[in-house]
């Protein structure tokens, strides 16, 4: 059984990994069917990313090495998560070293490398993309932090697996508690992965850019990187909005190789239908003008409280 | 009225309708901008020459409701730009500083205003550009282009922010300067209107129709009827087609792509009708000297007349879901506002001035041929933000529609093209047509043997970059975009 959560946990970083650049460029999909335009490949994500890795970096002169070692710190960041978060399968050797709690930390540290990258090569760019990246930042969190603790609250632990196990096995109710949370962590999600409202992650135009901008100065495989890093980012948190509120074909702690052999097909549903899901958010919404992002995460706070006090 | 002794005084100009001319010097240069600011006129164009064109002078057209006054006040032939300074109208007209300025970089002849800094040639000599700077605790600026993240024209925008907010913008131009005058006096006149429909694409049409009324009142040709009605086909086109994707491009600024898909889908309908019709999609070679270069055959003005109704339909939807967007809504009220009193005083023109309370449109105000026949409706507003911008190009598509359909279904019969010989040495004219930016003008003087001695293209952007200066301040950094692309004003036309 030992080896069998072994491997549960290394095809869950494989598979984050292989899908969350499929994930991105499905949700592109179905972001230009519904806009009645002719819509890219499933696969120019990774297209796109392969071709960065074939390309010499350029890097501004004045840059530190905080500037070269960041792409990896954040990707590296995004990797772990992908470990911790039960995708497929709950009995994962990782997840014993790090609760959800320390998820949203890690998700910050990727954020403080981010912003301090962006920072470092001094364009107006860099720092205008990193000061509005963490008035996002520091408005979601504590409303991702909200939503962690109803979990918890309902599970009585805050290791991610077993609230997802926890949930999967409790009877089936309809718990307004849960239903205020998810409001609470679709709107954190939309936020956090510079979606529209928030972010345009299409836009071309300088003045208008978050996370963007942030990436302006970046060129070839580091770059790749931080591409590679977003779309594993929001892979983790359409999983963990499965773990959470979705959480049944998971394979649980009794189930065999061939729980998690029906768990991969669940998994690949989950996502179809979740960027599917994101896509019609996107296309429905305008951009908020950026000083509404606080009233949005405010209302993704209280979302949260609302499910903590319902419970 | 003031102005009457002015009007009575000047000779007509040939070219567009209600067009005089008059030599004046320095007190009457200012005497007559005076009078013209005083009873609410404007300051359409100024521009000058140098030697080469026989002697140096500068010009100024100044437009009271529906006639304009050319004034020409000469400069002593020889004198150095330091011995000799024309009046400044800046104190009248704000935005003239930087047609002032643009004189003095083309053709050495400078204005008393205190700005000499350099507008179109840059750093002649090296020297770097003075920006204003705001001081004060917690400004910083950001340095935008001239290089973009995206493809499009160069310009400089320098912002001095706190936080988001923006305290001063101060744009920098120049960087499509082309020397498109110099090159105007090296061809042919009866070939210049292809050099001015190419002065900036996007109003191809408006700019080779001004040249070719300058150059048809000149020898004063009168075009079949057919040519005119064509013409003004192909400038509502033109409107319609810019409306279109403008409208798309600012739903797609504020995150909505689906108005860009959209829109942009509508345009390359009415763009592929176009191609059937005239044999371009963009019009730079429709208008030529004496008409129109080709007929509409039959059967692609049919296609036309169906790919028209069509847009009028479909745009009248998407008006429906742009209106009823409670994002789009709370992104276009109250951004970017001119007021009408600021407009006024800035002389905000084209399609922005009517967005702001400015009804001046030639096309009503002094129609030319055949714009007395189709009587198009004025189209405005008086919000000033983004939003009264993009209700005026929902209203313009539409009359764009109902005048293109309307001159489909009543296209007179006859020729389309008429003989137009070279015009004799010294022949001036002056063309205006309201273009979907505001109005084009073209200044023609002729030179012996049919060569072009000084054209001078004039776009309504000119007037309208100082007044987004002030539309931006107070508004946030991250609306800058949405808030340009509501003006979408020309570099290239503006550079010259």
């Amino acid at each position: 059984m030992r080896s069998l959560h072994w491997f549960t946990q290394v095809l869950e970083v494989a598979a984050a990994l292989a899908a969350a650049p499929l994930f991105h460029g499905w949700v592109n999909q179905c972001r230009a069917w519904l806009q009645n335009r002719s819509a890219p490949p499933l696969l120019q994500t990774y297209r796109g990313i392969r071709k960065l890795f074939y390309k010499d970096a350029v890097i501004a002169e004045r840059a530190s090495p905080l500037f070269r070692i960041a792409p990896y710190v954040v990707f590296a960041t995004m990797l772990t998560a992908a470990a911790i978060i039960p995708s497929m399968g709950t009995r994962l050797p990782f997840s014993s070293s790090a609760d959800a709690i320390a998820l949203v930390g890690l998700f910050a540290t990727a954020r403080v490398f981010l912003a301090l990258a962006a920072m470092d090569i001094g364009t107006a760019f860099g720092t205008l993309g990193a000061r509005r990246e963490m008035m996002v930042g520091f408005l979601a969190e504590p409303a991702l932090l909200m939503v962690v603790f109803v979990a918890s609250l309902i599970s009585m632990t805050t290791s991610l697996p077993a609230i997802s196990e926890r949930l999967a096995t409790q009877a089936l109710t309809l718990s307004p508690s849960l239903a205020f949370t998810a409001v609470a962590f679709t709107m954190v999600l939309l936020a956090e992965n510079g979606r529209i409202p928030i972010d345009n992650p299409a836009t071309h135009l300088e003045l208008t850019m978050i996370h963007e901008a942030m990436m302006l100065e970046y060129s070839a495989r580091h770059l790749a990187l931080m591409e590679l890093a977003a779309a594993l980012k929001l892979f983790n948190y359409a999983c963990i909005g499965f773990a959470l509120f979705i959480p049944w074909g998971t394979a649980m702690g009794g189930g065999g190789p061939g729980a998690l052999l029906a768990a991969v097909p669940i998994l690949g549903a989950k996502l179809a239908v979740a960027g599917a899901a994101l896509a019609v958010i996107e296309t429905v919404s305008a951009k908020l003008r950026v000083f509404r992002a606080p009233e949005f995460l405010a209302t993704a706070f209280l979302f949260a409280v609302l499910g903590l006090l319902v419970h | 009225m003031t102005l009457a002794k002015w009007f009575d005084a000047a000779a007509p100009v040939a070219g567009a309708p209600g067009v005089t001319g008059l030599a004046v010097d320095d007190d009457g240069w200012r005497g007559a901008a005076e009078d013209f600011a005083a009873a609410g006129g404007r300051l359409v164009a100024l521009w000058a020459q140098g030697a080469e064109s026989g002697h140096r002078a500068v010009f100024a057209a100044l437009a009271a409701s529906a006639r304009v006054l050319v004034v020409e006040l000469p400069l002593a032939a020889g004198e150095s730009s330091a011995a000799h300074r024309y009046p400044g109208l800046q104190d009248l007209f704000p935005f003239a500083n930087r047609m002032q300025r643009a004189a003095g970089d083309l053709y050495g002849v400078h204005s008393t205003d205190p700005d000499t800094r350099p507008w179109l040639r840059h750093a002649p000599g090296g020297a770097s550009y003075e920006f204003v700077k705001v001081q004060g605790e917690g400004v910083h600026e950001i340095a935008v282009g001239p290089v973009h993240a995206g493809i499009i024209e160069p310009g400089h925008f320098r912002f001095s922010v706190v936080g988001e907010k923006v305290l001063r913008l101060e744009e920098r131009l120049g960087y499509a300067h082309k020397g498109v005058e110099r090159r105007f006096s090296q061809i042919g006149i009866l070939d210049g209107h292809r050099l001015a429909a190419r002065e900036s694409g996007d109003s191809a049409v408006a700019y080779s129709w001004a040249y070719v009324q300058a150059l048809e009142g000149q020898v004063e040709v009168e075009i079949p009827r057919r040519a005119a009605w064509l013409r003004a086909l192909a400038l509502e086109l033109e409107r319609l087609a810019n409306h279109l994707g403008d409208l798309g491009a600012l739903g797609n600024d504020a995150g909505f792509a689906f108005g860009l898909a959209q829109f942009s889908r509508l345009k390359e309908q009415l763009l592929r009708a176009t191609e059937q019709c005239f044999g371009q999609r963009y019009l730079l070679d429709a208008v030529i000297p004496g008409g129109v270069r080709a007929d509409v055959p039959a059967h692609a003005g049919a296609a036309l007349e169906r790919c028209v109704t069509g847009i009028a339909a479909e745009a009248r939807e998407l008006r429906d879901i742009f209106d009823e967007h409670a994002g789009l809504r709370d992104r276009f009220v109250g951004a970017g506002t001119v007021s009408c009193a600021l407009a006024a005083r800035l002389g905000l023109i084209g399609l922005a001035g009517r967005a702001s309370g400015q009804a001046f449109d030639w096309r009503v105000d002094a129609p030319c041929r055949p714009y007395d026949e189709l009587r198009p409706r004025k189209c405005g507003a008086a919000g000033g933000d983004v939003a009264a911008r993009v209700a005026v190009r929902f209203d313009e598509a539409q009359e764009s529609c109902r005048l293109a359909l309307g001159i489909l279904a009543d296209l007179p019969p006859g020729a389309v093209q008429t003989r137009v010989p070279a015009p004799p040495a010294d022949a001036f004219a002056i063309g205006v047509i309201e273009g979907w930016r505001g109005p084009v003008m073209i200044a023609l003087s002729a030179g012996p043997g049919g060569s072009i001695r000084r054209c001078h293209p004039h776009d309504p952007s000119w007037q309208n970059w100082p007044a987004l200066e002030h539309a931006i301040i107070d508004n946030i950094v991250p609306d800058f975009p949405l808030i340009n692309k509501s003006f979408n004003l020309a570099y290239s036309g503006h550079d010259l």
